[in-house]
């Protein structure tokens, strides 16, 4: 029994060890994104998804703590994949309500990560797990994988300039899964039969992708709650 | 010729059927833009939703640019049966009246009064479309604004930007000329046959209306008739709104029209030239 008690001790001790470095990780970055208030940043975005053809749009995003965030383009429309909430990191540490996991370490463009997993305590939470790359040396979050119960998959795959002090990322690119998209003919007036050619193989109809590279950031300068409207 | 022309017009400004089409045309896009004043961001609503399931969308969806392409989409497969009303009637109202032989006692040859009777069919066909134009773009713009144009189709979406939309009007509705005049050169042929207006506007009307229909049916057979139907060619304004635009498709739909319009006048000319006129 007594022997026991001693394996199970060193079994345990280095997980808990290593859990505790990881929790420290997650503080750390949390502390750093949390430097971040709001702020506003002009941007490009760019979607390629099968059924949609849209023109790169100039836009302006829009974040106050702890989870608005709004994309909006001056005069026209811009399209975001639903939870685009996904675009912004912050929203992931909104709650502190979850087990941290280490999941071993892996390399991304060269770059050594960690690999960390949340898992919600609530029963009730959107979320089901959230994997994260992290690069320990610059205190970065480089992707993110997060799996939700009502929107599928997001990978999150994030690139860092000179606001990296802020943990703010100066390309995000946002990969997720996509529902078929079909209307019937009486509903878009088209009397035509169509372009076969335009006809979307449904093996590509899968994964959509959203990339907003940032061009400039507004940070801490305050922004008023009725601007993220509802 | 120009006398010619402009008694032609004066002939056809003067009869009330001309105004039936412009009356009807202004009393459906006023009803469009009335209801989409009233109700357009339920309906948008409801063709959106399966786009919802999985996006969100921010901006102004309802604007004038919108209003103008679901008016055209609406219209410009009924305004054919409605440039027949006046063009199927040029040639067989006056025989219907009994004036053609009389008319053709004036010293201009039959080439150039068919012709007079056919360009004033066409400046009407032209002013129809022109009304039609500022009735669906301007004054929806001035009433709705203008933003970014998102098309719905079965199965795309198309986006464009604001700025980039203005000229795909204007060549939309350049396009639409040829459309209409395609129509008006038909109902101008069928027009050379008959001694009362009726026949060549239903029998226009009738052949518009079956092309249309082996249009719209997606079944193999039809498919096969489709590139040989003038009708299948006219839907091609939508080009325009593609992104990116199939200049290749518009410009042999374009061709393969001026070709009909070619063929139709060409024949109707051919035919009355040769006419035993006895009305």
């Amino acid at each position: 029994m007594k022997h026991k008690g001693v394996v199970l001790f060193f079994l345990f001790v280095p997980f808990f060890l290593f859990a505790q470095n990881e929790t420290e990780l997650i503080k750390k970055i949390k502390s750093k994104l949390d430097q971040v208030n709001d702020y506003q940043a002009s941007g490009m975005l760019k979607i390629d998804v099968s059924f949609i053809k849209a023109p790169n749009s100039v836009i302006k995003v829009y974040y106050k703590k702890p989870d608005k965030f709004t994309i909006k383009k001056e005069g026209g429309i811009s399209i975001l994949p639903k939870g685009g909430f996904g675009a912004n990191l912050n929203s992931i540490f909104i709650t502190d309500k979850y087990t941290i996991v280490p999941a071993g370490e892996t390399t991304l463009n060269n770059v050594k990560v960690k690999i960390i997993k949340l898992l919600p305590l609530e029963e009730n939470s959107n979320v089901v797990i959230t994997t994260l790359y992290i690069d320990e040396k610059e205190l970065l979050v480089k992707k993110s994988v997060i799996t939700t119960k009502e929107n599928g998959t997001y990978q999150i795959e994030l690139a860092y300039g000179k606001y990296s002090n802020w943990g703010l990322p100066d390309t995000v690119v946002f990969v997720f899964n996509i529902k078929e998209y079909k209307l019937p003919k009486g509903v878009t007036v088209e009397y035509e039969s169509g372009d076969k050619k335009s006809k979307i193989n449904p093996d590509e109809n899968k994964k959509g992708k959203v990339e907003i590279s940032y061009s400039n950031y507004i940070i801490n300068k305050g922004i008023p709650d009725s601007f993220f409207g509802k | 010729m120009w006398t010619l022309l402009k008694i032609e017009l004066f002939k056809i400004f003067r009869r009330p059927r001309t105004y039936i089409a412009f009356a009807a045309i202004a009393a459906i896009i006023i009803l469009i833009q009335l209801a989409f004043y009233s109700d357009g961001e339920s309906f948008l609503q409801f063709g959106m939703q399966s786009l919802k399931d999985s996006f969100d969308i921010n901006g102004k969806i309802l604007s004038g640019y919108l209003v103008c392409f679901i008016i055209l989409q609406t219209l410009l497969i009924h305004v054919p049966l409605l440039i027949a009303l006046v063009a199927g009637d040029s040639i067989a109202g006056e025989a219907n009246m009994g004036t053609l032989r009389l008319l053709l006692t004036k010293p201009v040859s039959r080439a150039q009064f068919m012709l007079a009777k056919f360009f004033a069919t066409l400046i009407y066909t032209f002013l129809l479309l022109l009304f039609m134009s500022v009735l669906s773009l301007p004054v929806s713009i001035s009433v709705f604004g203008t933003s970014d144009l998102i098309i719905m189709k079965s199965e795309m979406i198309v986006i464009l930007d604001r700025h980039d939309i203005l000229w795909r009007y204007f060549a939309a509705f350049g396009f639409a000329a040829i459309a209409m005049t395609t129509v008006a050169s038909l109902a101008f042929l069928l027009s050379v046959f008959a001694e009362n207006s009726i026949g060549p506007i239903v029998t226009t009307m009738s052949i518009v209306i079956l092309f249309t229909i082996l249009t719209t049916m997606d079944i193999p057979l039809f498919n096969a008739l489709k590139p040989f139907l003038f009708t299948n060619h006219m839907l091609n304004w939508k080009g325009f709104f593609e992104e990116p635009v199939n200049y290749y498709g518009i410009f042999k739909s374009g061709l393969v029209l001026l070709g009909h319009i070619l063929f139709f006048v060409s024949l109707a000319i051919f035919i009355f030239k040769r006419k035993d006129i006895l009305s």
